[in-house]
């Protein structure tokens, strides 16, 4: 497979400026003659469809919940990182850019990450013209706080709903192109297959939710902002219906997977309560800033927290990470977390849980400060835990939250197939192996706003795209497969609900691929996937029918995918034997247990290339050159 | 715990509908109420039944795609709440719990307690953003924003555009959906240079929608899982006027 | 004036309707109240009263129209409104509780209606006299009518004096919502001045309330009474 990701030559300061000058434009006058589907109405894929049909092309926006303003990005709740400095702390692009590169571990492209740290300030300054109601100092000008893992102050947020309020910028600019006929939008249409002709990506087939019909959009070009596959964990901070579906179908048609064990964990969740639990939720690590973590030095002390005294608790992150304390970066206090309850330390119920304390915070800082700061994230905690955080240390433990990996995309935001373009966390995104807090939001909108609006006319004007209609025999091949797989599905006629395999495929993955990772339970979880998935397609049961509102059969379907993906995704952990990031093999750590990084043999990408049913699929690399930051030792003592 | 639900099942918008009676049993009070509704839903599938259709996402509180009246209250009894935060622990051993779909024209009912909102995202077309192209834009900071006016924009924009105000209402108005869409935009210097048109063509198309209209009840306020004010009414109302009668 | 009525239709313009007639209907109300307590005073200043109010007729008819005007346009307002209301839910909740909402603001069409029959019965007693065409015979010293005696004399009926109690209390109870809604429905309310609002309605209504319900109590407890030679027609 050739893996040209097409990075421009130059200072990697000019990199994207010099592209976008080299780059060709589409006359005004002919955007209007190229359709544009976007799948997913996210950060990514909102933003996205807004710009591109303000510019003029005709874009149809697709998204599988009843509204575009509900996509899981709304629930991010921290902030977004942008290299503004407003507050003088010594913040620059080139610093945004090193720490999200070292952030990832070194496993991310450097020119992607330096354009990421380049536009981060064109986002605040867009979203803050949408209306977007940042948090605001006395004198009228924005707040920043600093947010896990940077020495800097550069998050904005907008009180503990960032992402809500960045959507709904968003969403705001795409309801404007609906309603002025420049975007059609379909919602409750899930994207079940990606149609290519003659090597290019033209067109989509999906499935209306509300009366199950299977139909097909033709379009000049394809952008997938279609979100992460953590739900690949079952619990996961993800929204219950977040698929992989649209990456796994878009893989089998050609496009290449990236980076798939690069999953990080959230340090901050709210812990399970039992086995009926559904999802985990997510509460921002801005309350790291304010809370410490800790837990009791004595394995399996019952007491309650505060008949614990000061001198029998371990704040084990302060003790491990003197410099960084308890905003150490996620995968580190993560699995600080799961070492102390590995060693029969851990709290609450399972004892899958650490203490984060607010006393200290609140002592010094008083409790409406601490109100005014995390009001909202205290009173999540308090509806779902029933304790109250002002007075009783919460309790949180890591969860699956979010995914680096993803469809593999060269500079211009496209995949291995030609014209199909993948936006925000579908991609293998900048992120490397780690993402930093705060980054998510900035990438989906950089995506979304400042790139691909560029880099999709550049497509149009460089290649001679007939019209595809979506009578072409490869749109009807399509749809017989997707319909075809539907009614496999139905008919399998066996005991399981999909949810039970849904279950059962998560705990395999998090046992045996989450936070930490070996050889021996890679090769089990290899096993297993398959023998499961094997099952499922005999042993389903689903109830309804095809051709109706049916949320058994939706499922079903995402979990086949997740089915197929788990594979590739421990497959990839396999491969990796170096620990990086989010990613952790037990064989390569430090004496202190710290991730050890094998420089020599994995500063690569691994691209994966679907070779068929039953065949194994086929390893790529795209080697990772830094020519401007030099690799370092990841260390937060 | 054991409960008994009684729940709206209806095949699709053009059949009627009816209640339907569920025994549960083992109910644990850490669940969440949709979590409870899962368990009630596998069950129904090992049955060969068809499970309950209700709308969610996100579980936690900030998608806005839950919706559910439960026992007479949008998102159940507990304030500021939405149902999928709402926790078992807020009801009793053999309570009955009857659960039914938001009711409105505007909302019609897709499948036994999913209903249609589309009505409010044509609302938001009609005028719900600040008209600004992708870039161009001036820098973030050149605007300074009074303290007090940013954070009334953001206790308005925090509507996660559920529904509950619609359902909540007996008059099955959106004043406050729409109000709080208004506000947001009315609190910043952003949103001036549209302020007229846009409470005009949002208000307008509500009126399209086939909402009902505002009497000051109130109930909306009290049944918002996110507490928008009223006080956002008032001013919507305001500058409703304002704008018919300099326009 | 196709604005103005498109604008009485939207669902804002026509709280506004309603705002500013029942204004205008509260501004008669405390005036007819403020008038009529003059039957404490006697019945000198009362018949002089009734007797000023109509030596202007070109004025009491400009008056008059207002009061019909705001009247008509306040009920087929709020008929108008409460048919789309209902049509807004063409399904009814099985269950449905209120959360915020006050009994007062939830049944405004019902008192309103009951209000709007014991006007009307109001009207048929004293202006019209047709329940008691008697009435219009009395006369006092002077020649003027005697609208104090009539007062009297109707309100001495226990069962008239109760009807008209309980339509007072009712319609204390629509203009308790009603006086707060006006406020609401102009955009006047502000959560400074939301308390203070809700203070200053209760007060108008309890005057409402206490300065009317004062005169046929008083009738009834015998604190006021016929002058010396009225016989009961």
């Amino acid at each position: 497979m050739n893996l040209d990701a097409k990075i421009p030559s130059g200072p990697i300061q000019e990199k994207w400026d010099k592209h976008r000058f080299e780059m060709k434009l589409v006359n005004p006058a002919n955007k209007r003659k190229f359709d544009v589907i976007v799948v997913g109405t996210g950060l990514a894929g909102a933003s996205a469809a807004a710009s591109l049909a303000e510019l003029g092309y005709n874009v149809e926006a697709f998204c599988f919940n009843d509204s575009a303003r509900r996509a899981h990005s709304i629930a991010a709740q921290g902030g977004i990182n942008a290299a503004k400095n407003y507050p003088n702390d010594g913040d620059s692009i080139e610093r945004l850019f090193y720490d999200t590169v070292k952030g990832g571990d070194f496993r991310a492209r450097e020119a992607n990450v330096y354009r990421l740290a380049q536009v981060s300030s064109a986002i605040i300054d867009q979203c803050v013209a949408q209306g977007v109601p940042f948090a605001r100092e006395y004198g009228g000008l924005l707040d920043n706080r600093s947010f896990g893992g940077a020495q800097v102050s550069r998050t904005f947020y907008a009180r503990g709903q960032t992402g809500q309020q960045l959507l709904l910028g968003a969403y705001g600019a795409l309801m404007r192109q609906v309603g002025l006929g420049t975007v059609k939008m379909h919602v409750r249409t899930e994207m079940l297959d990606v149609v290519v002709v003659d090597g290019r990506a033209r067109g989509i087939v999906v499935r209306d939710l509300t009366t199950g019909e299977i139909r097909s959009h033709a379009a000049d070009a394809v952008v997938l902002a279609t979100g992460g596959y953590a739900n690949v964990f079952y619990l996961s901070t993800n929204a219950k219906a977040c698929n992989v579906t649209a990456g796994e179908r878009a893989y089998k048609r050609g496009a290449a997977f990236a980076n798939p064990c690069f999953t990080p964990i959230h340090p901050t969740c709210i812990p399970r309560s039992g086995d009926y639990q559904s999802k985990l939720t997510l509460m921002s690590e801005s309350l790291r800033n304010d809370g410490r973590g800790w837990v009791p030095k004595i394995r399996g002390d019952r007491r309650s927290p505060a008949q614990i005294p000061e001198s029998e608790r371990d704040y084990y992150l302060e003790r491990k990470y003197p410099s960084y304390g308890n905003l150490a970066p996620r995968d580190i206090s993560s699995r600080a977390a799961k070492e102390a309850c590995d060693d029969g330390r851990g709290v609450g119920p399972g004892g899958y849980g650490v203490y984060l304390d607010f006393a200290d915070a609140i002592g010094r800082l008083g409790q409406n400060v601490i109100a005014e700061r995390y009001g909202n994230l205290f009173e999540m905690y308090e509806r779902i835990t029933g304790e109250n955080p002002y007075q009783v240390p919460m309790r949180i433990y890591p969860a699956p939250h979010y995914a680096m990996g993803g469809l593999w995309v060269d500079y211009n935001l496209m995949s291995t197939i030609e014209g199909l373009h993948v936006l925000g966390e579908a991609n293998f995104s900048d992120h490397g192996a780690n993402r930093l807090g705060a980054s998510a939001l900035m990438q989906g909108l950089a995506d979304g706003y400042f790139i691909i609006p560029y880099t999709i006319g550049h497509y149009f004007a460089s290649n001679k795209l007939g019209k595809v209609k979506t009578d072409h025999a490869e749109f009807k091949r399509v749809e017989a497969e997707v319909r075809e797989r539907i009614k496999r599905l139905t008919t399998a006629n066996g005991k399981r609900t999909p949810d039970s395999f849904h279950r059962e495929l998560g705990k395999i993955v998090w046992e045996k691929c989450g936070m930490a990772r070996n050889e021996k339970g890679l090769k089990e979880a290899l096993q297993q996937i398959p023998a499961l998935r094997e099952e499922f397609w005999k042993n389903l049961k689903l109830t309804g029918h095809s051709d109706d509102y049916n949320a058994v059969l939706e499922h079903a379907g995402r979990v086949a995918d997740f089915l197929e993906f788990a594979e590739l995704l421990c497959l990839d952990a396999l491969m990796r034997t170096e620990s990086c990031g989010g990613h952790f093999r037990e064989e390569s750590q430090m004496a202190d247990g710290e991730a050890k990084r094998d420089d020599a043999g994995f500063s690569h990408a691994t691209v994966w290339e679907y070779a068929g049913a039953d065949k194994a699929p086929l390893l790529n690399k795209e080697p990772l050159t830094f020519e401007t930051v030099k690799l370092a030792v990841r260390s937060y003592k | 715990m054991k409960l008994t639900l009684r729940i709206w099942r209806q095949k699709n918008p053009r059949e009627r509908g009816a209640f339907v009676t569920f025994p549960l049993a083992d109910v644990s009070e850490h669940m969440s109420f949709l979590e409870m509704l899962d368990v009630l839903n596998e069950s129904l599938i090992d049955k060969g039944q068809e499970p309950v259709a209700f709308d969610h996402d996100c579980r936690e509180g900030i998608c806005g795609a839950c919706s559910l009246m439960i026992n007479g209250y949008p998102h159940g009894p507990l304030p500021a709440t939405t149902t999928c935060q709402l926790h078992m622990r807020h009801f009793k051993d053999g309570d009955v719990i009857t659960v039914e779909p938001w009711r409105a024209r505007a909302f019609p009912v897709l499948k036994d307690c999913v209903t249609d909102r589309s009505a409010l995202d044509r609302i938001m077309q009609a005028g719900g953003f600040v008209s600004v192209r992708t870039g161009g834009t001036p820098d973030a900071n050149a605007l300074p924003i009074r303290k007090k006016e940013a954070d009334l924009s953001m206790d308005a924009a925090a509507c996660i555009g559920c529904g509950a105000c619609v359902a909540a209402c007996k008059n099955a108005s959106a004043m406050l959906f729409v109000a709080a869409k208004v506000g947001q935009f009315a609190h910043l210097p952003q949103g001036q240079a549209e302020r007229k048109e846009r409470v005009r063509r949002m208000t307008g198309q509500m009126d399209k929608e086939g909402f009902g209209n505002c009497t000051n009840t109130y109930d909306c306020e009290g049944a918002c899982p996110k507490q928008i004010n009223r006080r956002f009414i008032a001013e919507m109302n305001r500058d409703f006027i304002c704008a018919e009668l300099t326009e | 004036m196709r604005w103005l009525v498109n604008l009485a239709l939207s669902s804002i313009g026509a709280k506004v309707v309603m705002a500013l007639t029942g204004l205008v209907l509260v501004a008669f109300l405390v005036g007819h109240m403020v008038g009529n307590l003059q039957v404490l005073g006697g019945q000198e200043p009362l018949n002089a009263y009734a007797a000023f109010l109509h030596s202007k007729p070109a004025l009491l008819w400009v008056v008059r129209s207002g009061l019909i005007l705001a009247a008509v346009l306040h009920i087929v307002s709020s008929v108008r409104l409460t048919w789309l209301n209902n049509a807004a839910r063409p399904v009814a909740y099985a269950v449905k509780r209120p959360i915020l909402s006050s009994f007062a603001s939830r049944n405004m069409l019902v008192t309103g209606l009951v209000v709007f029959a014991f006007l009307v019965y109001h009207l048929l007693q004293f202006t019209w006299r047709l329940t008691n065409p008697a009435f219009s015979q009395l006369h006092d010293a002077q020649g003027r009518l005697d609208v104090y005696s009539m007062v009297v004399l109707s309100f001495s009926e226990r069962l008239i004096a109760g009807a008209y109690v309980v339509a007072l209390l009712l319609l204390g109870l629509h203009l308790w919502h009603a006086i707060g809604s006006t406020f609401q429905s102009l955009g006047l309310t502000t959560p400074k001045y939301r308390r203070l609002i809700d203070a200053v309605s209760l007060l108008v209504c309890a005057v409402l309330v206490v300065g009317n319900v004062s005169m046929p109590v008083a009738i009834l407890m015998g604190l006021v009474q016929l002058p010396a030679g009225v016989i009961a027609p």
